[in-house]
């Protein structure tokens, strides 16, 4: 064989060709054979034949050939490629080594970029993307009127309602409900020491049932239990079941309680099961709040008392939502309210809505968690900006190291890989950093219990999260390594080899790519502080919102009475003398400034009974609307710090006095407007009963603190029946000095009293506005860190710009600049990257607050000091980021800057 | 004797190739001729066959291929030994050689031989 010729070199030209191979090899076999045959001395004709005969099937041998050669083709590409990838990988490594601060700083943005979206990502995926906790959680839906202002009364249904709704509609599998009334401790557990306040839902017996929540341990409700005999002080049957986090906490799992008695509020229960732990009442329906234990609500005992049960069905499998609404309007006008009054028939036409479940459960927070998620994302980007210029200012110095690359042959695609190499080493290690930051502040939101956002408790890092986790990293990759990549490949070899470098046109357009980063970097910052100043705004609007009462130094607790006697009068009078002889003793404890008790408190759980009409006057029917109604003790009021005109209750407003009442000013208004209320008098039930109105009160925010304020009415409690007492204590003492104070008089009365929290007023409002605190939170927590990385990425370019002028400004000295003027120059250069920044973020911002205007509370999109407020924090940290690289500049050497050149 | 009848026994045909391969490169047509000229003409390895061996010795490792040109100028596709090949050859020689002596052994038997007492 002698040495391939040159022309063999381009044969190949344009990649490896197996199949040609295979064909010129056989076909070198053919004529060598051909000329052996001809040799021996056949005619070239026939020698071909022949030599093709002995050959035989030409096409299949070539065909195996064509498989194996590209096979082998496919694999060597294959190993070219992974040791590639192992060299990018060391050298990367080394690199990185070599210069410790850009990869720490780097690995810091990273780490806090994804680690915020990675959270937020869990947090939207949990409450918005995945599906309720139920099997086949589609098929649940939650059947409620329309929005009112009546409160929890006009959601609910009477039990008369639900049985009939659920015997006619064609729909469900099943439907069922709770008792929306149940409030937080109004059970008591003895029998176990001290008596301890429990929680304990009142349900419907097949909620579980049609929930689909499998008991883990015992068996759910029969439906037998939910008509057995009533327990003290509940309407329920002797069966419960205890809630997972209940049954560890309080009997440590035990497997032998299930189907023992336990005593609540003094007579024994059987406990007939223990609930998974992935069942969480609270998460789902009542945020913030928890169940401990589950008791069948009896619908015969509840039936007297009206709308008592919220209605959540489970469709059968194919039925639609808007099929569901369909058979409801069929239904409901053959519904009756009570069975017993035929004219309550039709009462709830129009008022039996289904939305599914899971848009009664996160509905209202949809936007507020895409705006999050757009936030996040623009940290994000951020981010990403400013390690593209963290690497654009490290590319540039090693410019020359590429260029010899470059010149030693290797391709441009290669350079770019090594540098995307670079950007994905760096955002791995960043993700990696960054989930154990989310996992840290997930752990943290998911027991933040008094946070009011449903399913908190099923927050944790699962696959979806791990799997979003590695697309945000290599996405940030290609954000931040694609540029650079691009931007040192495309450059001028000889160029980059000439040892002038600094001035050189290449640093100068460098300049101008890594400026407009800047910019669009402080335009991204600019957005997200905008943002979250008119989030700020609206919450701080939302803190000075007039609640009605004041929540400061005021606090309360659950008390517990027996006013158990044989008639009506007997239980008032007994119930009259246990409050005033709770309010006496608590307004003895010094420090105590007022005392008074409500069955409910605002910002929380309400009813309303009827509709009261004002004497002497005439209205459509229904245009009156019906009035939340609270039953009080005399000094509440004033306790509960709320405005009152006219006079507050006396126990002198006794059963057998005048019937009084007292309502609230927007009820004032709308039932005497322009007239003075008081005086009045208010008629019920066609006139039989009359209640003169002695007085006015603020209007009290009862379902948010955002919501408008509907009518509301207050009764005594000497004259109507509270269905529990609250206690308010309004004093100047911190409540946990107060508390065991109280605790003390209330047991002295009441041996029963159980351990009950004493909740500062303050809780409560700030459990009713702790969604908008966490999203505002959030929102200014990214917002800070977007200024963050803009001063990073301001001070970045400035420096950079400053080292590598140096020589020009050596210059410029010594022709007889001061120093105070090259600070000057310097500041100028920044401020005008920092306005350009300003102006198109402003731009954005505008549209930006526009989309949000749906999550502001009394603040307008245009909120002037938002904008104002975030093109002074700008400008600051840019004078700030711009004044060290100044003071560099004035103090450059002019003599050495001009030597070192 | 009719040599187009002489089958290969499986795994024959990857070691006579690798020893054609001793003294240097040769293309896939010189091979067939070194095999039939050393067989005294008893092993005629048909195209069909030698073709893929080769490229699945290639494909293994164990040969490396580069075109050249032949002694009549023509380009063609050589074959050689790869250090791989080389250690394969040797351990085939050894196991081709036990092996053949084995079945020797077995066929130069005259008698049937005592049967092994039972300890």
């Amino acid at each position: 064989m002698t040495t391939t010729p040159f022309w063999r070199r381009y044969a190949r030209f344009f990649g490896p060709d197996p199949a040609a191979d295979v064909k010129d090899e056989l076909s070198f076999h053919l004529d060598a054979k051909t000329d052996e045959l001809i040799r021996q001395g056949l005619s070239p004709g026939a020698a071909r034949k022949e030599a093709e005969r002995q050959f035989g099937d030409l096409r299949s041998v070539q065909r195996i050939g064509q498989q194996i050669g590209q096979k082998t083709e496919r694999r060597r590409r294959m190993g070219d490629y992974w040791t590639d990838l192992l060299h990018d990988l060391r050298y990367t490594f080394r690199t990185l080594r070599r210069d410790p601060g850009f990869a720490a700083i780097s690995l810091l943005i990273l780490a806090l970029a994804i680690g915020a979206n990675v959270a937020v990502f869990s947090v939207v995926n949990t409450i918005l993307l995945r599906p309720l906790p139920f099997p086949h959680s589609n098929e649940l839906v939650w059947i409620a009127p329309p929005p009112s202002e009546c409160g929890w009364s006009c959601a609910t249904y009477s039990a008369d309602a639900y049985e009939e709704f659920s015997s006619m509609s064609r729909a469900y599998q099943g439907v069922t409900g709770y008792e929306a009334f149940t409030t937080p401790e109004n059970f008591r557990l003895t029998g176990h020491g001290e008596p301890v306040p429990v929680t304990g839902m009142e349900v419907i017996g097949n909620f579980f049932q049609v929930l689909g929540v499998q008991p883990q341990m015992g068996r759910l409700f029969t439906l037998e239990e939910a008509r057995g005999p009533v327990i003290p002080n509940s309407t329920g049957t002797p069966v419960v079941l205890l809630a997972n986090a209940y049954w560890r906490r309080q009997f440590h799992s035990d497997p032998a309680i299930i189907g023992q008695a336990i005593e609540l509020n003094g007579a024994p229960v059987t406990v007939v099961g223990a609930l998974p732990e992935s069942f969480d009442y609270g998460a789902v329906f009542a945020p913030g709040a928890k169940a401990d234990l589950f008791v069948p609500v009896s619908l015969d005992t509840e039936r007297m008392w009206g709308n008592i049960v919220t209605l959540v069905g489970r469709m059968k499998p194919g039925v639609t939502v808007a099929q569901a609404l369909d058979d409801a309007k069929r239904v409901a006008p053959d519904m009756y309210f009570n069975t017993k009054y035929p004219q309550s028939k039709g009462r709830y036409k129009g008022n039996l809505v289904p939305v599914p479940l899971k848009d009664y459960v996160t509905g209202k927070l949809r936007r507020s968690l895409i705006a999050l998620w757009f936030a996040v994302g623009t940290i994000l980007l951020i981010a990403g900006v400013n390690l593209s210029n963290l690497l654009l200012a490290r590319a540039a110095a090693r410019a020359k190291e590429f260029a010899m690359r470059g010149a030693l042959g290797a391709s441009r695609g290669r350079i770019i890989r090594q540098l995307l190499m670079e950007s994905l080493v760096l955002s791995c290690a960043g993700a990696v950093l960054g989930l154990g930051l989310a996992l840290a502040v997930i752990r943290w939101l998911a027991h933040q219990g008094s946070l009011a956002l449903p399913l908190l408790n099923s927050l944790g890092i699962d696959g979806q999260v791990v799997g979003w986790t590695v697309l945000v990293a290599i996405l940030t990759a290609m954000i931040f390594g694609l540029l650079p990549g691009l931007r040192m490949a495309s450059g001028n070899l000889q160029e980059m080899l000439k040892d002038s470098g600094a001035g050189a046109g290449l640093g100068r357009k460098h300049e101008r790519i890594r400026a407009t980063l800047v910019i669009s970097e402080i335009a991204l910052a600019c957005v997200l502080l905008v943002s979250a100043g008119l989030l700020l705004r609206s919450f701080s609007k939302v803190l000075e919102v007039d609640l009605g009462f004041q929540p400061d130094h005021a606090s309360s607790i659950n008390v517990a009475y027996d006013e158990s006697a044989p008639t009506v009068e007997a239980r008032v009078l007994k119930r009259t003398a246990i409050f005033q002889e709770v309010l006496t003793r608590v307004g003895a404890i010094p420090g105590v400034q007022a005392a008074g008790i409500s069955d409910y408190l605002p910002l929380g759980p309400n009813r309303s009974w009827d509709t009261p009409v004002p004497k002497g006057k005439v209205f459509a029917p229904g245009e009156l609307p019906e009035p939340l109604v609270y039953v009080i003790t005399p000094g509440f009021i004033r306790a509960m710090g709320m405005g009152l005109q006219g006079r507050d209750f006396t126990w002198a407003d006794g059963p057998n006095s005048e019937k009084v009442i007292i309502i609230n000013a927007s009820m004032a208004r709308r039932f005497w407007p322009g007239e003075d209320p008081v005086n009045k008098i208010l008629m019920r039930d066609g006139g039989n009963a009359q209640y003169r109105v002695i007085g006015v009160v603020d209007d009290v925010h009862e379902e948010s603190v955002e919501s408008s304020i509907g009518a509301q009415v207050y009764y005594p409690c000497t004259q109507q029946g509270p269905s529990r007492a609250q206690l308010v204590v309004r004093s100047s003492l911190p409540p946990a000095t107060l508390a065991p104070a109280v605790l003390r008089a209330l047991r002295e009365l009441n041996p029963y009293q159980p351990a009950s929290e004493f909740r500062p007023i303050r809780t409560i409002v700030d459990h009713a506005v702790s969604p908008r605190r966490f999203f505002m939170l959030l929102v200014a927590t990214f917002a800070g860190l977007g200024l963050l990385l803009a001063t990073l990425g301001i001070y970045g370019v400035i420096s950079y710009s400053v080292t590598r002028q140096t020589s020009e400004i050596g210059v410029r000295m010594a022709l007889g600049a001061t120093g105070g003027r090259v600070q000057r120059q310097v500041l100028a250069n920044t401020l005008k990257l920092t306005a350009a920044g300003i102006a198109i973020g402003t731009l954005i911002a505008i549209v930006v607050a526009r989309a949000i205007a749906s999550l502001l509370f009394a603040t307008s999109p245009w909120d002037f000091p938002s904008y104002m407020g975030m093109a002074l924090a700008l400008l600051v940290i840019a004078l700030v980021s711009g004044y060290i690289p100044a003071r560099r500049a004035s103090a450059v050497n002019p003599m050495e800057a001009l030597r070192n050149n | 004797m009719d040599t187009a009848k002489l089958e290969f026994l499986r795994g024959t045909l990857d070691v006579l190739i690798l020893k054609s391969l001793v003294w240097g490169p040769l293309h896939g047509y010189a091979i067939t001729n070194f095999i039939l000229r050393q067989s005294d003409d008893a092993l005629l390895v048909e195209e069909g066959t030698l073709y893929p061996a080769l490229w699945r010795l290639e494909s293994k490792g164990l040969l490396a291929a580069e075109w050249g040109l032949s002694e009549n100028n023509r380009k063609a596709k050589f074959y050689r030994l790869t250090l791989e090949g080389r250690r394969s050859l040797r351990q085939e020689i050894k196991t081709w050689q036990a092996y053949a002596a084995a079945v020797a052994k077995v066929l130069a038997t005259t008698q049937l031989p005592e049967p092994e007492e039972a300890r």
